[in-house]
């Protein structure tokens, strides 16, 4: 009895919510039936059954016969066609203005059609009427006269258009060529992009490997003190040793010179720094020396780079006028110089905050080891109201770079005072002895930002992109790629939170630190799953790339949408069929290459 | 001189309430194969993991060649752990790896991390590698899949990987449990030499008494955690079976 009500609750339910479905998806069967509506879908159907690929090169071929309007006063003309080739007889051969006259055609090309024209004294061409051949290429059809009157003889005029030579890829065709290749590419560059950022977050996003992470409180607030400051340093320090470099080695032989130098002494500092082997902990000064020189091999790998970068750039410009038609080899050589100048910075501001980064952790861990419980209470107490404060005016400073409210007192007091309020509540409320779970902070702030990022599509993100870098594929690659480090780190990281565990004990048994467990107990176990979801991601990013032009992303999407707007369905059906071929061709190569690997 | 090991008071409580350990004192000396029996469940996998803490202890010390392992931070700790081997039931080894590198990974502790990350060792330790295999009979297969071998192959690498580390002690966590009684007879006689030979003190949990007869000097005995029985192995009569066991269990071998 129970179970029937609530059976027949659900049926109602369900048509309540079919009906209103309909509605608001004005569900309209009644526009179906119409004959104008399945015109337009004959129409469209036959334009794309009829893809705009292949064209031949045409010549027009136009056969005259005269005509009288109105007849002279002599009488109807005779006229004799020259019948060694096509020609056209008209009957009567005159007639007054708008009279029909029936016109036969002889010896024209079988089964094709033409139009007929009237050629009054101006000899301006007026469509009378459209024939169409029979199997032995004879036509006669009624036309009427136009009331152009003149007592010289006017013309009729029948043109057909006839193919000549083999057939060749129309200009269409071509187009879709080019941008469907563009496309291929677009998605390939942004597959590259997305991987190699995607990877090291994945590790971030992994439960399994983030969990163990903890830290003790001391060490958090340095981090969050110092590694700004570390981001801060290494950016200027790149930017300051970039800017040097290019000033005093602008040329490219110094440049050379330079590139050659530069990593043999980085190379010898650092073979000395690192060694292979150590048999017991070193000395202080023997550490501090080590730092040392591990910081100039840094800085001496910037500089080389830059130069290398300059180099890159000096080379491809030069040889990419002497390419000819592979001028593209040269400018990519230049290209790679302009990202690395561009990534350089980046890079030196992450390379120094990671530097701050673990100068912070270690502090962090000596403070919490050598000194008392309370000393370190107190010490923990300063330290995280100062965390607290940067931490605070960091978040002010965004909102005032968005906002622009230029109010120092919501942006800097504030927020300064209640970060450091806070940050005095964590230090007093955490104990001293037991570390916090930074690395599950950081799993959960990492999961939520790529959570974020992914549920905005890629169509979407082109519109910021095509405002930043331009409409065009760039913009489309950029989009691309980032909804790929959101897609992909999140299925790496899942791949990372499935390996067997048993294998990362072991090596952690072994007195090995959390780096090298990563590289042998988890990137073994990795691999395969990476490269497979990585193909899984080309494919998707062609099957996106082929419609981020509707959205000013360049690619076969950009072509495809100009010829909707216009209504050239013939050629926007040659786009379509190109993006069917390339996505299942893309889709069995990509799962081809999956059964492969794993 | 000093016990290898002495664990003192050691108590385990995991976080969804379980009390893995409760109290457990006993004192390890050098070169002694110390078996561990007990049921499953009944705390012998935690106790050794708390030894290298793997698994952290609620509280107790444990107390290695001298150095609190409990005490320790993170970079003493690894200095603890590269001395002390350690051999699983179900060999972690990392299958797509070779075999080579599977047992060059007992080194992780002692070269310099950098130069590990690149997968750069010294002609020193490859060769020790070499060896080791040899000596557990399968300098062949150095180039294999570690997935490519038998069980019983399998859990020698995992002993060549504990030998990598020159350890001063070798924990085994049910080493022969998933292997046949051949097998497991062929492995514990691995163990045995190193004991023996090496002078490495193997701190060994077991599930058959006839191989705890055969090859151990002294059984520790865990029931629900609690530390039931500390002896020689010819002290086990019925009664303690009883004790260690339960009164429903039965005596098999």
């Amino acid at each position: 009895m129970k179970r029937s009500l609530t059976i027949a609750l659900l049926i109602v339910a369900a048509f309540v919510i079919f009906a209103y479905g309909f509605s608001v998806t004005q569900v309209n069967l009644e526009e179906l039936g119409q004959e104008s509506r399945q015109q337009a879908l004959t129409r469209i159907l036959r334009a794309l059954a009829h893809p705009d690929f292949i064209a031949f090169d045409q010549e027009q071929v136009e056969v005259n016969a005269p005509v009288y309007v109105p007849c002279p006063a002599a009488g109807e003309p005779a006229y004799t066609p020259d019948t060694s080739g096509p020609y056209m007889t008209v009957t009567p051969s005159c007639g007054d203005p708008r009279a029909e006259v029936v016109v036969e055609g002889v010896g024209f090309a079988p089964d094709t059609n033409g139009v007929l024209y009237f050629i009054p004294d101006s000899g301006v061409q007026l469509q009378i009427g459209r024939f169409e051949t029979d199997g032995g290429g004879y036509f006669q059809t009624t036309v009427r006269l136009r009331d152009r009157e003149s007592d010289q003889a006017q013309q009729l005029r029948a043109t057909t258009r006839r193919n000549i030579g083999n057939a060749h890829l129309s200009q269409n065709g071509i187009d879709t060529i080019n941008k469907i290749i563009e496309t291929v590419f677009m998605a390939l560059l942004a597959t590259t992009l997305g991987t190699f950022l995607a990877i090291p977050v994945s590790f971030l996003a992994a439960r399994n490997l983030m969990a163990t992470v903890t830290s003790p409180v001391a060490s958090v607030a340095l981090t969050l003190i110092l590694v700004p400051l570390g981001v801060w340093l290494g950016g200027a320090v790149t930017g300051w040793l970039g800017q040097t470099a290019l000033t005093l080695l602008g040329d490219w032989l110094p440049a050379l010179v330079g590139l050659v130098v530069a990593p043999v002494v980085a190379t010898i500092l650092a073979r000395w720094a690192v060694p292979p082997v150590e048999k017991s902990p070193p000395g202080a000064l023997v550490r501090l020396l080590r730092s040392i020189a591990l910081l100039a091999v840094a800085l001496l790998a910037i500089l080389a780079f830059y130069l290398f970068a300059a180099l890159l750039i000096a080379a491809g410009e030069r040889i990419a006028p002497l390419l000819g038609s592979f001028a593209f080899l040269g400018d990519f050589i230049a290209n790679v110089g302009g990202i690395i100048v561009l990534v350089l910075p980046i890079a030196g501001a992450l390379i120094g905050g990671g530097v701050f980064l673990s100068i912070a952790g270690r502090l962090g861990n000596t403070l919490a080891d050598r000194l008392s419980p309370r000393t370190l209470k107190a010490i923990n107490i300063v330290l995280c109201a100062v965390a607290g404060m940067v931490l605070a005016l960091l978040i002010g400073a965004a909102v005032e770079w968005l906002y622009q409210l230029r109010q120092p007192r919501l942006t800097v007091v504030w927020p300064a005072i209640i970060g450091a309020v806070l940050g005095i509540i964590v230090a007093v409320r955490s104990r001293a002895d037991e570390p916090l779970p930074l690395g599950l902070a950081v799993y959960g702030v990492t999961r939520t930002v790529l959570n974020a990022l992914r549920s905005v599509e890629a169509l979407i993100m082109v519109i910021v992109f095509a405002v930043w870098v331009g409409i065009g594929p760039f913009a489309g690659v950029l989009a691309l790629g980032l909804h790929t480090v959101a897609a992909l780190a999140k299925l790496y990281s899942e791949q990372v939170e499935s390996i067997a565990n048993g294998p990362l004990e072991a090596v952690i048994a072994t007195g090995a630190n959390r780096l090298q467990m990563i590289v042998y107990a988890v990137i073994p176990q990795i691999v395969a799953p990476y490269i497979s979801f990585t193909m899984y991601r080309w494919d998707i990013n062609v099957r996106m790339s082929t419609i981020i032009g509707f959205a000013g992303g360049g690619g076969i999407g950009f072509l495809l949408q100009q010829n909707i707007n216009l209504l050239n369905y013939r050629a926007a059906s040659a786009q379509i069929i190109a993006i069917a071929i390339v996505v299942s061709l893309m889709d069995y190569f990509s799962s081809y290459m999956r059964q492969r690997v794993v | 001189m000093n016990p290898i090991l002495r664990i003192e008071h050691l108590t385990k409580v995991y976080p969804n309430g379980v009390q893995a350990l409760t109290d457990v004192s006993f004192d390890v000396p050098r070169g002694q194969f110390v078996a561990v029996i007990g049921l499953s469940g009944s705390g012998k996998s935690t106790l050794l993991r708390c030894i290298n803490r793997l698994v952290e202890p609620t509280s107790g010390k444990v107390i290695f060649d001298g150095v609190d392992v409990t005490a320790c931070n993170d970079a003493a700790l690894r200095r603890v752990r590269r001395r002390i081997g350690m051999i699983f039931q179900h060999f972690n080894l990392v299958n797509r790896s070779p075999v080579v590198t599977n047992v060059l990974a007992g080194r992780l502790g002692y070269v310099n991390p950098v130069w590990s990350l690149i997968n750069r060792f010294s002609p020193a330790d490859m060769a020790k590698a070499n060896a080791q295999l040899e000596r557990v009979g399968l300098a062949d297969k150095a180039g294999n899949r570690a997935d490519a071998l038998s069980g019983g192959q399998q859990q020698r690498v995992g002993i060549a990987r504990a030998l990598m580390q020159d350890p001063a002690l070798i924990l085994a966590d049910e080493p022969v449990a998933s292997l046949d009684p051949v097998l497991a007879h062929s492995i514990m006689k691995h163990l045995d030499q190193i004991n023996r030979d090496d002078g490495v003190t193997v701190l060994c949990s077991l599930h058959f008494l006839d191989l705890v007869h055969a090859y151990a000097d002294r059984v520790v005995a865990l029931n629900d955690g609690k530390l039931m029985f500390d002896g020689l192995p010819s002290e086990i009569d019925d009664a303690k079976f009883k004790e260690i066991y339960g009164k429903e269990a039965e005596r098999v071998g």
